[in-house]
């Protein structure tokens, strides 16, 4: 009797954890819970980190911290090598660099660095942390992305933002959430400068509530949209298709 | 009935020989579900910090930073100064991957046999040292035989000593509470929802130490851990944590 009770207690509670299981897919689901990388192996503790932290911290503010705590000097990651093309901009003093924003948008544009930079600006100083564990704090200023998603009128069927650099192996992307957070800058200025090529000048994405591989460098376009399977192997952006989890928020 | 799953077996259940019950379903269960979980998360935990095999104290830190202490080992990114002349792979991408979802699942596993062990008394029964054995006659004879490597009394077969019960329950509420709590510190979303959790840590460089140093602490005891049931019969604690079940007589094979 102990033996059957305990098989049945087994088994209702496999059936019961699948059923939780399975409702809570299909709200996660229903509810844009799921990143783009969230099948395979993997997928399960994606899907239960995006999810959880997309609950606790939709609108929460990376922190932000004094002036004497910027770290002297910061440390420049190693960047692949510049192409030609991005040298020819650098000795134009990048004058005639752009970002193109096109996609779900109501008035597709493409603004100079110029023109970015008259937009209004946010500068805060935040912590960049490295997925291999360094880290370094640094004054950001720049355009908030939400801003120029303004100006070029972002179609209410827009979940995310996709950014591409003019290195064209990288590309990520962002949800909405951290699209439209007021700390996610088009970054072109750092510690009181023009922000450095070392650094991803002269434009560079800065998404503080994520590990340092979503912040971009050198980036040149912008695609708004609602499917992320059109881009690339549809995994969301390089870094899954490099190994790397999509999400980078742990 | 309800015995089988929220206690030890019931000893009605168990064949009429010297084979007594010992851990009831949701302890082997959850202890084999965390075993794996540990494994993964200590293989992935180490791919990653080879990737910066260095260690700061505060909030940021990199290698223009003077390290709190670095280990002697060679790293998986070139732009760490290391002293060997080469560069490991790299193997993050799937180690943060299998990292956190072995988090996940061993944080789930832990709830679930904190709210067993809760509405049941395992804790209260099985791991909440007697008053008496907690004073220092009882600690010290408990730990000169030890020292002495006397094998465990027969008692010992079907319960926990006083060490073993402190031990576990530092484990269970301590160092495995502080290991999540360290490693969430370090996500920079976490922390922008839960500042006061870092900065109670002493920043985000402190929280990644602290969570080397409780690694460090959960090996040894796993090491601990398997040398006591090697040292105390191998086949019988085995048999205990798969099967359920004891048999005294088999203690010493």
């Amino acid at each position: 009797m102990s033996r059957l009770s305990r098989r049945k207690l087994i088994t209702a509670g496999l059936a019961a954890t699948a059923g939780t299981a399975g409702l809570a897919a299909k709200l996660a689901q229903r509810y844009g819970l799921i990143p783009p990388d969230g099948g395979g192996l993997y997928g399960p503790g994606e899907t239960l980190t995006y999810a959880a932290q997309r609950l606790l911290t939709r609108h929460s503010l990376a922190r932000e911290f004094n002036p004497n705590q910027v770290s002297r000097p910061p440390f420049a990651n190693e960047v692949d090598p510049l192409g030609d093309a991005f040298k020819r901009l650098q000795e134009g003093g990048f004058a005639d660099w752009r970002l193109t924003v096109d996609g779900m948008v109501l008035r597709p544009a493409s603004f100079s660095l110029g023109e970015l930079k008259s937009f209004p600006r946010r500068s805060q100083i935040t912590h960049l942390a490295c997925e291999e564990g360094w880290s370094y704090i640094a004054e950001w200023m720049g355009v908030p992305l939400s801003h120029v998603l303004d100006v070029v009128g972002t179609l209410p069927e827009a979940r995310y933002v996709v950014y591409r650099s003019i290195q064209t192996d990288w590309w990520e992307s962002i949800d909405m959430a951290d699209a439209l957070h007021p700390q996610t800058l088009v970054a072109h200025g750092m510690n009181g400068g023009e922000l450095p090529v070392a650094f991803g000048g002269p434009l560079r994405l800065r998404v503080p509530r994520q590990l340092g591989y979503k912040s971009v460098k050198y980036i040149t376009r912008l695609t708004i949209t609602d499917n992320l399977k059109r881009f690339g192997k549809g995994l969301g952006s390089a870094s899954p298709e490099g190994g790397y989890a999509w999400y980078a928020g742990i | 009935m309800a015995d089988s799953v929220w206690g030890p077996i019931s000893a009605s259940a168990a064949p009429a020989t010297t084979v007594r019950p010992r851990h009831s379903v949701v302890v082997r269960a959850t202890h084999w579900i965390t075993t794996l979980c540990f494994l993964a998360l200590l293989v992935s935990g180490v791919e990653i910090l080879i990737s910066h095999p260095r260690f700061y104290w505060g909030e940021a830190g990199n290698v223009l930073t003077p390290p709190l202490f670095k280990l002697p080992i060679p790293a998986s990114r070139a732009t760490v100064p290391t002293g060997y002349g080469y560069v490991l792979p790299d193997q993050n991408g799937w180690s943060r991957y299998l990292h956190f979802q072995s988090a996940w699942a061993a944080v789930l596993t832990g709830l679930l046999y904190v709210v067993f062990g809760l509405l049941n008394g395992h804790f209260r029964r099985n791991l909440l040292p007697a008053r008496a054995d907690l004073s220092w006659k009882g600690l010290s004879a408990v730990i000169a035989q030890h020292l002495r490597l006397r094998p465990a009394s027969e008692d010992d077969a079907g319960s926990y000593n006083v060490l073993q019960r402190i031990t576990y329950l530092l484990v269970i509420f301590v160092l495995f509470p502080l290991v999540v709590w360290t490693g969430l510190a370090m996500s920079p979303a976490i922390a922008s929802a839960f500042p006061a959790a870092v900065a109670v840590l002493g920043g985000q460089q402190s929280a990644r130490t602290i969570h080397f140093f409780v690694s460090v602490l959960l090996v040894l005891f796993l090491l601990v851990h398997v040398v006591m049931i090697c040292l105390t019969g191998f086949r019988n604690r085995m048999r205990a944590m798969i099967s359920g079940r004891v048999a005294p007589d088999m203690d010493r094979i």
